[in-house]
């Protein structure tokens, strides 16, 4: 149990928002032309990183908008929060 | 040759003040070379090796755990066994997990105190009515044995289960398997452990891995905090950390972790002699012989390898508890924890050969790995040995993902994951 400051409604437990994994998973432009292998991974491989991921999260019970979350999964300690579109920060 | 744990050494070491009991297994230091490493020190991985030196005559094998043995999901479980899966792939893995269970206290002359007290899951709505009798019927089809009970029948079975049809999830039916059960989860990866170090596998423990060593497309040996050691052929049981260990491998894999929490109550007398599992509203309750209630949770959404998960989804099992059982509305809870789940896209496991030569993945276990360990490790060691998996793990190999084959017992398998 963590607290995540939505971008949008500030600080808000963590059971108000729902978790939608991996970010910066970049669809592909032309779905038909890609091999089973590449829509394999594209569709079901995950980094499922131990450390410090970047991923999304929306706020379910609040203003319901899409968010990225960068967050060490190893203790849940948040380290930065960034609208959607926004560069992922490097530090 | 170890001594047999039996009535007349017991005896016998009683006149000693039990001090001179032998080790079960040894803590030996590594070797420099290993005909095959299990990584993971869980259950599913020293059934792995118990089965690799019995059935495969592979004796040089090494099971490295980084803390100690039993200590990670296979220790925070809440024991239950059951085969009642949906699809004949999970029907045919399951059951085969099960028919080793109901022999495994003779054959491991240890006793995993596997007891076939029933598994009941509840339906709460038209839904869950229909696809429970659905599911009843496909497990009589592949020889499990499956009923399906009514609300009087369910009320009868287990009499503490509130079937008033005014509360907020009424109980309008559900399913019995009477070989399903609990065993004792420690003991499970104790009696591999000691029958594996009979045959002479090393039990490394405090040996993380930190690196997989590749020499084009094969391996070469894994780097542990306690050195480096080389082996041909690696197979991973890291459950929670698959993907960190197929990381280092350069592997990606369909999996996401999550905490997945249970808890216990303080000690009663015996009350429920069954285990009661409720799949809509996300509530397992079965009793341990020590007499505490053994209550399971959901998954929380989010990944973490924290070991701890959210108070909100503890809160909303027993919501669900006290409702289905007011009978345990002043029990108190002694102690609560987590374990990290690797979860599928399709809830079912990989037990599989990889891209890479040598290296071998099982996991994928989600929520629901303790039951099938002996089967688990059975078929993995099966696939280790022959580079070729058995044809009950065919069906679970990492291509499903590629191929679109999926096993999808998300939902089916009698649990919301």
């Amino acid at each position: 149990m963590f607290i995540i400051n939505c971008p949008y409604c500030g600080e808000r437990e963590q059971s108000e928002f729902k978790a939608g994994g991996e970010a910066h998973i970049i669809r592909p432009k032309q779905p038909t032309e890609l091999s089973d292998d590449q829509w394999a991974e594209y569709l079901f491989m995950r980094k499922n990183i131990k450390g410090v991921q970047f991923e999304r999260w929306v706020h379910t019970h609040g203003c319901r908008k899409w968010f990225n979350v960068v967050r060490d999964t190893s203790n849940d300690v948040i380290k930065a929060v960034y609208k959607m579109g926004e560069k992922p920060p490097t530090k | 040759m170890k001594n047999k744990y039996s009535l007349f050494s017991l005896v016998k070491n009683a006149f000693s003040y039990h001090e001179n009991w032998e080790k079960a297994w040894k803590d030996p230091e590594p070797k420099k070379e290993y005909d095959a490493v299990i990584v993971g020190g869980g259950g599913h991985g020293l059934a792995t090796a118990y089965y690799l030196a019995k059935k495969h005559n592979i004796k040089n094998i090494a099971v490295v755990e980084k803390g100690w043995i039993g200590g990670g999901n296979t220790g925070r479980n809440t024991t239950i066994i059951r085969s009642n899966y949906l699809w004949d792939a999970s029907a045919g893995l399951y059951d085969h997990a099960l028919k080793i269970w109901e022999n495994l206290s003779q054959e491991l002359n240890y006793n995993v105190m596997f007891s076939q007290r029933g598994v009941m899951n509840l339906a709460h709505n038209l839904q869950d009515v229909r696809d429970l009798k659905r599911r009843t019927h496909a497990n009589r089809l592949n020889g499990i044995d499956a009923v399906y009970l009514n609300t009087e029948q369910v009320k009868k079975f287990c009499p503490i289960i509130n079937t008033s049809p005014d509360i907020r999830y009424p109980v309008l039916g559900g399913t019995l398997q009477k070989r399903a059960g609990t065993a004792r989860h420690d003991a499970v990866a104790w009696g591999y452990a000691r029958g594996a170090d009979e045959m002479g596998v090393d039990i490394i423990q405090n040996c993380e891995v930190k690196g997989i060593k590749r020499s084009g497309d094969s391996v070469e040996g894994i780097e542990t905090t306690r050195g480096f050691i080389k082996t041909k052929k690696i197979g991973v049981v890291a459950a929670g950390h698959s993907s960190v260990i197929a990381n280092m491998a350069g592997l990606r894999l369909p999996l996401e972790s999550k905490p997945l929490q249970a808890l216990v109550s303080e000690p009663v007398k015996p009350i429920i002699d069954t285990v009661v599992m409720s799949n809509a509203v996300h509530a397992y309750v079965s009793q341990s012989d020590k007499g505490e209630l053994v209550i399971g949770a959901g998954t929380d959404d989010y990944i973490s390898y924290s070991q701890k998960g959210s108070h909100d989804i503890v809160e909303g099992t027993l919501n669900a508890i006290l409702e289905l059982y007011p009978i345990f509305s002043r029990m108190r809870m002694l102690r609560q924890w987590g374990g990290i789940v690797d979860i599928c896209p399709d809830a079912s496991p990989i037990i599989s050969k990889t891209s890479i030569k040598g290296l071998y993945f099982n996991c994928g276990w989600g929520t629901g790995g303790f039951k099938a360990t002996p089967g688990s490790g059975d078929l993995f060691a099966h696939t280790i040995a022959n580079d070729e998996p058995h044809k009950l793990n065919a069906a679970f190999n990492i291509n499903r993902f590629v191929s679109g084959d999926l096993v999808d017992e998300h939902g089916a398998a009698a649990v919301a994951h």
